[in-house]
């Protein structure tokens, strides 16, 4: 049964606007279908709505900041649907452009801060146990297992709906109970070569997604050093081949210093050995395409770190690419890869930077009938059904090795 | 009880089972309300007033903008079953029904009910349960 406080109700009531009640009403009915037995205040907020998906989504922004929506938490932006820097990029048609503008201006008008990024952990960190409202798959997952804080799995408009009241029900990834690992995934058998490839990352959680349902996974055998950005990449595969909200690696992220923690007194209902014949297999299934010519690379899903702009810069030094580059990152980022020196040497060897957005969501590439490489999972699962173009998954070396040539180069040796 | 009304209403078609769970951003095209996910069992199927079995969501959280989307254009199923609760698709429906007071039920039904569902079957959807008709 869930209790509302006066100042909850107040808000149901109208006393602090329309919008306010609209969104207030809204988290009643999700707290109800959740069993959740009171509202908890949330520090802050990352909203996904600002991304057009249809009239739908722009309506309900609309309405909310017509009537005097606010938000009353510190509040950052998703991608969108365009890149407002560098507009000439995009491909689309005018009226997708127009919306995807409006529906920026209304979350701006309301608060959002606009970083339109799906990375806000590179900005923001929510500390250990504290309570947010993220929704984007990738920053949820992130959130909750390499920062320890405590966000449920939301979605378009409940993220507004949290950062106008500051409210969320207390519910799911809130609760300790919700938090432990029901899963247990071994990958320390598997061969070195494997296990210090940047690939583990975004391969282990394109098949721990896929395999793990919906049990809260730990992972045992990944480094105590494995860098962020390559838990970025896990926790975004598995947040895209399956429904991951959290996951435990064990002796790396804060709520997993031994599987015991992890597990929290309970025992695992699925346990599984990960072998190379299923990490190869996993690899296989994020490619439709292996060899051959190659159309463009995009990487940066989620958006590139400046860590990831030093490594690409080490890699492109001075080769020059035939084939389009793209890589995707935020304003802020940029900013501070530009600073560092690392942006026009990139630019000079045909790297084109793409910031508010992404490639897989926006029309930006200019051929999407040929073979596209990436060494993201998340942007290998989603760019065949998004854009209809033919995918090659490899590391970012393989991805520049590739640009520079033109055609698809990976090294097998490592997967045999 | 077998079922339990997270959105409550009344609805009926033709059952749609996914055989596993669907993300419908890069999923379903709501234009159309055709399962576009390549790698998904049901690809090429059309949801539009159907009555879409599912054992839950998966992936996106821009999910629920495009159910409330598919719901606001007509292409989107007539109900939803779970088998599992799933926020993401539940508040897409909720926001429909707020701003155009079209209402896509959305219910779970216990593990028992849920392996008896099969595609075809012509189904009637309550806040009381799901029931063939």
């Amino acid at each position: 049964m869930l209790h509302l406080t006066d100042p909850d109700q107040a808000m149901l009531g109208g006393e602090q606007g329309e919008a306010a009640a609209l969104a207030m009403r809204i988290l009643v009915r999700m707290a109800e279908a959740a069993g959740a037995s009171r509202m908890i205040d949330v520090t802050g907020a990352h909203i996904d709505s600002c991304l057009y998906h249809g009239e739908a989504g722009l309506d309900f922004a609309e309405r909310l900041s017509a009537s005097g929506g606010r938000v009353v938490v510190p509040t950052t932006l998703n991608v969108s649907s365009l890149d407002l820097l560098h507009p000439a990029l995009f491909r689309g048609d005018g009226l997708l452009a127009e919306r995807g503008r409006r529906l920026m201006r209304a979350y701006v008008s309301m608060g959002g801060q606009p970083t339109f990024t799906c990375a806000p952990y590179q900005s923001t960190r929510p500390a250990l146990g504290e309570h947010v409202a993220w929704a984007e798959s990738n920053a949820i997952v992130f959130a909750n297992s390499v920062l320890g804080a405590r966000t449920d799995r939301y979605g378009d408009f409940i993220d507004i709906c949290a950062a106008i009241t500051g409210r969320v029900p207390e519910a799911g990834l809130h609760l300790d109970e919700h938090r432990r690992a029901e899963a247990v995934f071994h990958i320390a058998a598997l061969p070195e070569l494997v296990r210090d490839s940047e690939l583990l990352y975004p391969i282990v959680g394109h098949l721990v997604g896929g395999m793990t349902g919906s049990l809260l996974p730990a992972i045992i055998g990944l480094p105590a050093d494995a860098p962020e950005d390559g838990l970025k990449a896990l926790g975004a595969a598995a947040a895209s081949s399956g429904g991951v909200a959290m996951f435990h690696a064990v002796g790396r992220t804060p709520e997993a210093p031994t599987l015991e923690a992890a597990l929290g007194g309970g025992t695992p209902k699925l346990e599984v050995d990960i072998d190379l014949a299923m990490l190869r297999e996993a690899r296989n299934d994020l490619s439709t395409a292996s060899e051959g010519p190659l159309a463009a690379v995009s990487v940066g899903t989620p958006h590139f770190s400046l860590v990831e702009f030093e490594r690409l810069a080490s890699l492109v030094d001075g080769e020059r690419f035939v084939v389009d580059f793209f890589v995707n990152t935020s304003r802020g980022v940029l900013a501070q890869a530009a600073a560092a020196g690392l942006v026009t040497p990139l630019r000079d060897a045909g790297v084109e930077i793409v910031t508010d957005t992404c490639t897989y969501i926006t029309p930006i590439l200019r051929d999407v009938t040929g073979v596209v490489m990436t060494n993201s999972g998340k942007w290998a699962y989603y760019a065949p059904g998004n854009l209809g173009v033919e995918v090659a998954f490899g590391s970012l070396e393989e991805c520049v090795a590739s640009a520079a040539a033109g055609t698809i180069k990976r090294d097998e040796s490592v997967w045999a | 009880m077998s079922t339990r009304s997270l959105l409550p209403g009344v609805a009926s078609g033709s059952a749609l089972v996914l055989d596993e769970p669907i993300s419908m951003w890069g999923g379903l095209d709501p234009g159309t309300g055709v399962i576009i996910d390549a790698r998904h069992p049901q690809l090429g199927e059309v949801v539009t007033g159907r009555v879409l079995v599912m054992p839950g969501g998966r992936g996106s959280s821009s999910s629920s903008s495009v159910l409330a989307e598919a719901i606001r254009l007509g292409t989107s199923p007539a109900a939803i079953v779970l088998s599992t609760p799933d926020d993401i698709v539940l508040i897409g429906a909720i926001v429909a029904e707020e701003l155009y007071g079209i209402t896509c039920p959305v219910v779970v039904v216990d593990r028992t009910l849920f392996d008896r569902l099969k595609t075809g079957m012509e189904l009637e959807v309550t806040e009381s349960g799901v029931f063939g008709i």
